[in-house]
Order: C-alpha cells, then sequence, then structure tokens
C-alpha cells in the first residue's frame, strides 16, 4: 500500500504537477562539511564550523537545481590544536589572502531512485577545478536531505605545499563529505 | 639444579628491548616539542609502531618467563636486596605494560587511530576528548619517566653486581656464552 502510494507519488513528482516542493532554505545548524585526510595512512576526521548554502532543489525537477557553496576556511577543526593553526596558514589554506572557498554548481542529473550526481567548479586558493559528487536526497521532518562525498587532489589548490607536498605524509587525495540539510520554500505545499 | 643463566630467547628478549625502549624515549622526547610537519607525523607514526612492538615483545616476554624462570638470585644476596630486586623487576614489567597501553589510549582520545606500520588499525577503545587526551598524554609521560628512573636503578643495580660484588647477575644476562670470573 505504501509502496503504491510512493510510485503514485513519484509519478505526480515526475509528471511536473503542482505540488512539487522547492528546497531552498539552507539549515545551517542541521548540515555538516566534512572532510577525512589520510595522514601515514592513517585517516583523521576534520570539519567546517562556518559554511553556507545557496540552493534550489526540486526533486521533480532536478536538472533545474542550483546549488553554491561558500565556506569560511578560517572555522577549519583540522583534527587538533597543531593542526588547525597550520592549515590557516601560508602552505595550506592561506586564509589571509584567500578567506573563502566556494562550489558553485553547473548541472545536477538523476542517476535513478533517490540518487543524483552535482557537478561544478570548485575554487579554493584561487585555483579553480570541475568537480563531481554523486548524492542521495531523502526528506527527514518536512526538510530536505542531500548527502553526498567526493575526494579532492589537495595539490590541485596548492594545498598543502613546501615542505607538505610530500604526498607519502599527507596523502593528496581529501575525501570530502556533505550533509546539507534545506527547508522547503515558505509559502509551497 | 637450576640454570645459572637466562635463557637465549629471554636474553635476546631483554636487550631487543633494551634498545627498543631507549629509542621509543628519545623519539618520544624529541618528536613531542618539534613543530608540526611531515617529518614530526611521521616520526609520531613510528613511535606507534614501535610502541605496539615493544608492547607485543613484552607479552612475549612474560609468556617466555611463566615457562622459564629467570635463575635465582645469589645465595650471598642480603634478603632486602633481594626484595628490592624482585620489587623493581615488578614495576619494570608493570611499566612496560602500562605505557603503551597508555599511549594507545590517548592517541585515541586525541583523534588519531593508531595504525600498526599504516596497515592494521588498533580500536579505539575511547572517542575523542579533548580534555581526556591531554590527561593521558600527562600520564603516559609520567610513567615514561618513571620507567627512565627505574632503568638507570637496573643499570646501576647489574653494575653493583659485576664490579663490587663480582657476581654473575649481569653476565647470566649477557649474550656472549664465554663465563666472566
Amino acid at each position: 500500500m505504501t509502496l503504491l502510494r510512493l510510485t503514485l507519488a513519484a509519478l505526480l513528482l515526475a509528471s511536473g504537477s503542482a505540488c512539487a516542493v522547492e528546497f531552498n532554505q539552507f539549515q545551517a545548524d542541521r548540515s555538516t562539511l566534512q572532510f577525512v585526510s589520510k595522514q601515514m595512512g592513517v585517516a583523521v576526521n576534520g570539519r567546517f564550523r562556518k559554511f553556507a548554502a545557496t540552493l534550489a532543489f526540486d526533486p521533480a525537477r532536478p536538472t533545474a537545481a542550483t546549488a553554491r557553496l561558500d565556506l569560511d576556511l578560517a572555522s577549519v577543526d583540522a583534527g587538533s590544536a597543531d593542526a588547525d593553526v597550520e592549515v590557516v596558514g601560508k602552505s595550506w589554506f592561506n586564509v589571509k589572502l584567500y578567506p573563502t572557498a566556494t562550489f558553485v554548481s553547473s548541472a545536477i542529473r538523476p542517476l535513478g531512485g533517490d540518487k543524483f550526481e552535482l557537478a561544478g567548479t570548485l575554487t579554493i586558493k584561487g585555483r579553480t577545478h570541475d568537480v563531481r559528487a554523486p548524492f542521495t536526497f531523502s526528506q527527514a521532518g518536512g526538510n530536505g536531505v542531500f548527502d553526498g562525498t567526493f575526494v579532492l587532489k589537495r595539490l590541485d589548490f596548492a594545498l598543502g605545499d613546501g615542505i607538505w607536498s610530500d604526498v607519502s605524509t599527507v596523502a593528496n587525495e581529501v575525501q570530502i563529505k556533505f550533509h546539507i540539510v534545506a527547508a522547503p520554500a515558505a509559502g509551497s505545499k | 639444579m637450576p640454570a645459572k643463566r637466562y635463557t637465549f630467547p629471554a636474553i635476546t628478549l631483554h636487550w631487543l628491548m633494551a634498545v627498543l625502549l631507549i629509542g621509543l624515549f628519545g623519539l618520544g622526547l624529541y618528536m613531542s616539542d618539534l613543530p608540526l610537519s611531515p617529518d614530526k607525523l611521521m616520526f609520531y607514526s613510528w613511535h606507534k609502531w614501535a610502541g605496539v612492538s615493544a608492547f607485543l615483545l613484552v607479552l612475549l616476554r612474560l609468556a617466555w618467563r611463566v615457562g622459564h624462570p629467570p635463575p635465582p638470585l645469589p645465595e650471598a644476596m642480603p634478603r632486602w636486596q633481594q626484595a628490592a630486586s624482585h620489587g623493581l623487576h615488578h614495576l619494570l614489567y608493570l611499566l612496560m605494560v602500562a605505557i603503551p597501553l597508555t599511549g594507545w589510549l590517548m592517541s585515541s582520545a586525541k583523534g588519531f587511530q593508531t595504525v600498526y606500520f599504516g596497515i592494521v588499525p588498533l580500536p579505539d577503545l575511547l572517542g575523542k576528548n579533548k580534555e581526556l587526551g591531554e590527561l593521558l598524554e600527562d600520564i603516559h609521560s609520567a610513567l615514561n619517566f618513571g620507567l627512565a628512573g627505574l632503568v638507570v636503578a637496573h643499570v646501576i643495580a647489574a653494575l653493583k653486581h659485576h664490579l663490587v660484588d663480582r657476581d654473575d647477575v649481569l653476565s647470566r644476562m649477557l649474550p656472549l656464552r664465554q663465563r666472566y670470573r
């Protein structure tokens, strides 16, 4: 029965009916942006405490969705007090010159079911590169929840130059995990 | 009649651990004051790998010791010295077990899992907790200075046996199979 209802709902949504809901109210306190670096082969967790997302996502029309993320690099928690001081410095983020990193979406395509792919450009430390991130969309408590991961190569963005450019101690690959919660647009439903 | 010398495995383990513990202590002292750098991360990993190795070796030593009790102390030794010797050895073993354990726990509490040789992950028994991590760091450090003090006493006592008492307490732990005296 539930399945039938879901199927009907999906059909209605897919047909672009008037009951579509656009999620565009970013919920900062429910969203997280974490990363996992590998130091000497050991995964170390970090996160950004301050970031803002501007998004518009209608599950019925995913290809029309847009997303933008601005993150305050100085709000980094790199796993230890030592590392927090180090990564905002010149060899890493150089927050004095480049205080924010920005992601701007270029395309979102459905991969079937609740899976989508987000493509866009990521700019950190004045370097811009294309990124692709698969993500899942779900709804919880009336909010839209976007969960995805992707891997970036830190040296593409000159993160950790000089002595840190040796990837045998700190790996080039850094996994980014985003969990973005957005409420539906006011007045929709 | 009980053996006069330690067994070959006991002698090997003793000296292997002597080298390992001195190296671990020196590296630990040196690395903890370094500014953050790739070298520092490397030294920490080496220290952890060596520490896990020392822990495994001390377990092996204890297991060997159960089946191969050490040769008895010289009859001529005063009772209090025999008691002091047994007490010191018990403490040495206790610290050789406790120190790597506190290092492992401290690592987990600081949010850095221990991965033996970068391959075998040890479970994190504690979650990340800054205060607990700093407390365990202090304990790890204090126990190490305690062990260093006991090792100095151990070495002085061994030399005293060899040079002053002229007994076989040191020579029976030496790797060479020749007779002293």
